[in-house]
């Protein structure tokens, strides 16, 4: 296996400078552009020497476009900040769902119990819009359309499998000897279950939590149908924003940046756990 | 007589009252979940429902039930094998080049070094990308004007190269964005699969002086194909159901070129008020999904069994 000799390991590194190339410039440049006037944008050749400017940025902040002599309100941070209630709410929401529901699939045998566990993993995996399509006009009937409610209970269906499944495996992998020997000096099961078997799992719940959230973040097509401007997430947001501010390039990237700042924070954070996410609790990293 | 009999002794009448209780407890602790997601199993029997009627928000006084007639139609409708067909292509070369790309991403990576750790870290990046925003990224990227793929794809001579404005390169745009967010999930699914591996095989292939090529055709492969069958049936169900990317990129444009099955009814809903239509076609593609989600799960759950009996 161990190939040692220089040009092996030569061609090795290029491959590897190439990929990363592909995978990150991407990211750089765009990161680059946000800095950018739109006279550097516009400049033939593209050039990464330029003097950076934060007026993109505060023109997102304040929420006002001002170019080609005219001045367009934009509502931008409160996309973000739509991103950041439904996220956190739908995550919250799984975990007190979830958590109980994981521990008995994961404690008990019980009559229909995996049949329950799979109909929740299917969800999954159903196309979104077939669900969406009826949905809307249901919610239109029940006053759910274009709210923070509506959304959130939709949005069960992406964080509620993924915290399950994975919360699921934790539980199953701590032996249950301990709950039982606390159970027998006569503590009741609610307690056993808060006292010793919730904190024993908490590094999974917490990894189930956060992924959770990357992914209820990077969700598009529920609150493209289900909601108007004033829920829609990041997202959403960013695709009006891009067809209303026309042509300020420079705005649009550093929108683009500002929305992807939260997942790579979180995903930095959470890498030793992403696999396991990624893969609803199949694999271990 | 010691003390934990006795205490045993006078807990039994509250025991058997626990007994009841035990039995009904994991319903208890698993209908919350049941009962907040049953509530999208209505909206699915809706669909089908939908999918069986003349159903056009435009002429509300024709709609009424015509069985499978919906369907029917598609039998003699190009848009629909239009669909069909892009969708499957699109689905086989993206999961393709992903899987030939992520394996050997997860190859080069294998050893754990410093630059390897750091590497395997900074990739991940593209896949935290929300699909739609990685879309409007290269969409910046790919604009006409300023954008450094156009200007550099200009370089290389190919100045009339248009992108995913363009029918002939439409298709290999939107693929690139794909293969960009998506490749990093295959990368570490094959990176922990590969690092979960038994060494002796190994081991003993070097002592013995065993070449390489031999050693990953027979050895490294059959060992990692179950994580690769669940990556990429993983990632079929989701490419074969791709929405974000296109709708943000083209829409589905230009023409009818990046039609695939939910931007179809996406389309067919929202721009032609075509409700019965647009659920037919999304019934053919969950008929797709339902047959892929059933291999993809008996796999998952293989790799499952193994993962946790090793834990």
């Amino acid at each position: 296996m161990q190939h040692t000799s220089w040009h092996w390991r030569l061609f090795k590194g290029i491959c590897l400078a190439l990929i990363s190339l592909f995978f990150l410039f991407p990211i750089l440049w765009v990161l680059l552009m946000s800095f950018q006037t739109n006279e550097d944008i516009l400049r033939v050749p593209p050039s990464p020497f330029f003097t950076p400017t934060l007026d993109n940025y505060r023109a997102l902040i304040a929420g006002e476009l001002t170019g080609a002599g005219s001045t367009l309100k934009i509502a931008y941070m409160k996309n973000i900040w739509n991103s950041f209630v439904l996220s956190a709410c739908s995550v919250l929401l799984s975990l007190l769902l979830g958590v109980p529901a994981a521990y008995a699939f994961a404690r008990y045998r019980f009559r229909l119990g995996e049949n329950i566990a799979f109909t929740l993993l299917s969800f999954r995996f159903a196309p979104p819009l077939l669900v969406l399509l009826p949905l809307l006009l249901y919610f239109q009937d029940l006053g759910l359309y274009d709210t923070y409610f509506g959304l959130i209970w939709v949005y069960q269906l992406i964080t509620l499998p993924l915290i399950l499944w994975i919360v699921r495996g934790y539980f199953e992998d701590v032996s249950p000897d301990i709950e039982h020997a606390y159970r027998i000096d006569g503590h009741s099961w609610l307690r056993s279950f808060l006292k010793i078997a919730v904190p024993l799992a908490r590094p999974g719940i917490a990894a189930a939590a956060l992924l959770a959230f990357i992914f209820a973040w990077n969700n598009f097509v529920f609150a493209l149908i289900l909601g108007s401007s004033d829920v829609q997430p990041v997202t959403v947001g960013a695709l009006a924003f891009i067809t209303a501010s026309g042509i300020q390039y420079g705005q649009i990237a550093a929108g683009l940046v500002l929305s992807v700042i939260p997942t790579f924070v979180l995903a930095l954070v959470m890498q030793r756990y992403l696999v396991e996410g990624l893969s609803l609790g199949a694999v271990k990293g | 007589m010691t003390t934990q009999d006795m205490t045993q002794a006078a807990a039994l009448p509250a025991r058997r009252r626990s007994g009841r209780m035990r039995a009904l407890l994991p319903y208890l602790l698993s209908l919350p979940a049941l009962v907040v997601t049953i509530g999208i199993l209505i909206p699915f029997g809706t669909a089908v429902y939908y999918s069986l009627q003349r159903y056009n928000l435009a002429f509300p006084f024709t709609r009424g039930f015509i069985g499978l007639d919906n369907y029917a139609q598609f039998v003699t409708d190009p848009a629909f094998w239009n669909t069909v067909q892009i969708s499957l292509l699109y689905t086989v070369v993206t999961v393709g080049v992903e899987l030939a790309l992520g394996l050997s991403m997860a190859l080069l990576l294998q050893h754990r070094t410093p630059v390897n750790n750091l590497l395997s870290v900074l990739l991940i990046l593209p896949l935290m990308t929300a699909p739609a925003i990685a879309a409007l990224m290269w969409k910046l990227m790919t604009n006409p004007n300023f954008g450094v793929f156009s200007y550099l794809v200009g370089l290389a001579g190919f100045t009339e190269f248009r992108w995913a404005s363009s029918p002939s390169t439409a298709l290999f745009t939107v693929v690139l964005v794909d293969v960009w967010v998506y490749t990093p999930f295959m990368m570490i699914l094959l990176l922990a699969g590969l690092r979960s591996l038994p060494r002796q095989p190994f081991e003993a292939a070097e002592l013995d002086g065993v070449p390489a090529s031999f050693v990953f055709f027979r050895i490294t492969l059959p060992m990692l194909t179950p994580y690769i069958i669940t990556a990429s049936l993983f990632r079929m169900l989701d490419a074969i159901q791709q929405f974000d990317i296109i709708y943000a990129m083209t829409q589905g444009g230009p023409g009818d070129r990046l039609m695939v099955f939910q931007v179809q009814a996406y389309l067919e809903a929202f721009t032609f008020t075509n409700i019965g239509r647009s659920a037919a076609f999304l019934m053919v593609l969950w008929a797709i999904t339902f047959i892929l989600s059933n291999l993809f799960i008996k796999q998952w759950l293989k790799l499952r069994e193994r993962t946790h009996r090793a834990a």
